[in-house]
């Protein structure tokens, strides 16, 4: 085999693998620190705060200062602890919340592996995020992080069940697990009316409620409630393991943003097809319409108290599932109806 | 040799090794942590052969659900590393039987996979080309129509076994307090709170 056969089927598909995933990862980054920043100032300016704003020009830097302040601390493993799975958790969470960007497309095309089975892989994924908060709790061999792990692996588990039927329904509709064809079924003369989350609002609701469940966000911040269980899962974690986690987290619920854009909110799609609106390249409107589910998220944070633990499991089982089960009966049996099923 | 067999190489070298260390590992939950390793990398390799509905349900069902149960009920365990080892010649005869009996099917499976190396492909449905439908279509196609009864049978089964377990389970607790959410909501004001002209030194 000479360099060149060598050259053409390993090193260059590689390196551009590599490359391709290099720039995603550090746009990625720097967006998720945007996230965090932003998440602060709004939460800020609910309660009439002024937030971070002494690092740099309105605090803008204050993420980037946080990170050097976890990364400079010295990290602290308890005796006790399992060493292994114990560092372990931190890289699971931090990875696995990452790897879902693989397939999430920005544009047509924009996407670093568009396989055909997109929904399914980021629904894996997700299904797989509770590994780091078990593996976490369990290695730091102390009660309060196993309690918290314990009850936060039974929450992600149980609203990963209604988000599955969310998926299912709207792949009824699109007609295909492909995240590309998901978003270009929802295209057409209506514009942003005729993307999922009117047609199919309640399960937008639905889907937007099990988001906040799944990713730990608060109301349903259970996985660290601050007030009964210390820091929940995290407690024993310092310095970059817990940067890890907190990067984790960011990640995946940048990531349910992304997912809630792409199925309900048209991805990249311009809000009306006429002529201002498709100047502007697809991917700002994706990143815009991310930047406006955050936004939402932001808010279920700032106005909304937190659930107690036997009503947040009464809500995913009792309340969301069978709505949503029925909603799937629903939208197939409208589709079959009225033969508007994809063919 | 190319990247897919090299792939294939490096997922399977991963399976083999930690279906070992599952059997090896002295900690229960390292074991259940291997399995899971060798679940995640046999859907790497599902996806290698081009069945990625396949290895996208392994992962969600195996890895997601079916395997945090095992790791809860491990965790959970009060386990004795010193009497666990003490087990093992006890346990000898039937974990050689379990082996004798896997290992003469899998013979028996490499078998005709050699004299008859077409038997397979003869008994199975003809698997339409991946250019023409996803094999998420495909699986479809095959499970929906030929096997439609076949199918809704498992399902009847594995909604029985639930209903068994939550039997099972099932405790009627008369003393315990519970929430009526919408008792809680119908609640009025003119239900809820009754005013009362109080008399200054006599109370109600």
């Amino acid at each position: 085999m000479s360099f060149a056969q060598i050259w053409s089927t390993y090193i260059w598909p590689i390196g551009v693998i590599v490359a391709e995933s290099l720039l995603l990862l550090v746009a990625l980054l720097i967006f998720v620190a945007y996230i965090l920043l932003a998440d602060r100032k709004i939460w800020a300016a609910v309660q009439m705060r002024r937030g971070p704003n002494v690092v740099g020009p309105w605090g803008l830097l204050q993420s980037f200062a946080d990170f050097l302040k976890f990364v400079l601390k010295e990290p602290i493993i308890p005796a006790g602890a399992n060493k292994g799975v114990f560092l372990l958790a931190p890289l699971v969470t931090c990875v696995l919340a990452l790897s879902a960007w693989a397939v999430i497309p920005f544009d047509v095309g924009w996407s670093i592996a568009e396989i055909n089975v997109g929904v399914l892989y980021i629904f894996a994924i997700s299904s797989l995020m509770v590994y780091g908060v078990i593996m976490a709790g369990w290695a730091s061999n102390s009660k309060y992080p196993f309690l918290a792990a314990l009850r936060s692996a039974a929450q992600m588990v149980s609203y990963e069940v209604s988000i599955g039927f969310v998926f299912i329904s709207v792949l009824l509709c699109a007609g295909s697990l492909n995240l590309t064809k998901i978003v270009q079924a929802q295209a057409g003369p209506l514009g942003m009316f005729q993307w999922y989350w009117l047609p199919l609002l309640p399960l937008f609701v639905i889907f937007f409620v099990s988001a906040l469940a799944e990713t730990n966000r608060p109301p349903f911040d259970l996985v660290e409630a601050e007030s009964e269980l210390v820091a929940g899962f995290m407690v024993e974690y310092s310095s970059t393991p817990y940067l890890l986690f907190m990067l984790g987290e960011y990640v995946a619920i940048v990531t349910m943003c992304a997912m809630g854009t792409i199925l309900f909110l048209g991805g990249w799609l311009p809000p009306f097809p006429v002529a201002p609106f498709t100047w502007v390249p697809g991917i700002v409107w994706f990143m815009l319409k991310i930047s406006f589910m955050f936004f939402l998220f932001a808010m279920a944070k700032a106005m909304v108290p937190r659930y107690r633990y036997d009503q947040l499991m009464r809500l995913g089982w009792k309340v969301f599932l069978p709505l949503s089960l029925a909603m799937v009966v629903i939208v197939a049996g409208v589709l079959q109806f009225f033969g508007l099923a994809p063919k | 040799m190319n990247l897919s067999a090299l792939f294939f190489y490096l997922f399977s070298t991963i399976v083999v090794a930690s279906a070992f260390m599952v059997i090896a590992s002295r900690n229960p939950v390292h074991s259940v942590l291997f399995l899971i390793l060798a679940f995640v990398n046999a859907a790497g390799l599902f996806v290698l052969v081009g069945a990625e509905f396949l290895a996208m349900i392994l992962i969600v069902v195996y890895v997601g659900a079916v395997a945090v149960l095992f790791l809860f009920v491990v965790m959970m365990l009060d386990v004795d590393f010193a009497e666990l080892r003490q087990g093992f010649l006890q346990y000898l005869p039937v974990g050689a039987i379990v082996g004798f009996i896997f290992l003469t099917e899998l013979l028996l499976i490499v078998g005709t996979w050699i004299t008859g190396a077409g038997a397979a492909g003869a008994i199975r449905s003809p698997i339409p080309p991946a250019s023409e439908v996803t094999n998420t279509q495909a699986i479809g196609r095959v499970l929906y129509t030929t096997y439609v009864h076949y199918f809704e049978l498992a399902g009847l089964v594995l909604l029985v076994a639930m209903i068994g377990a939550i039997v099972l389970t099932l405790q009627h607790k008369t003393q315990a307090k519970r929430q009526n959410v919408s008792a809680q909501n119908a609640r009025t004001k003119a239900s809820a709170i009754e005013i009362r002209k109080v008399r200054r030194g006599q109370g109600i």
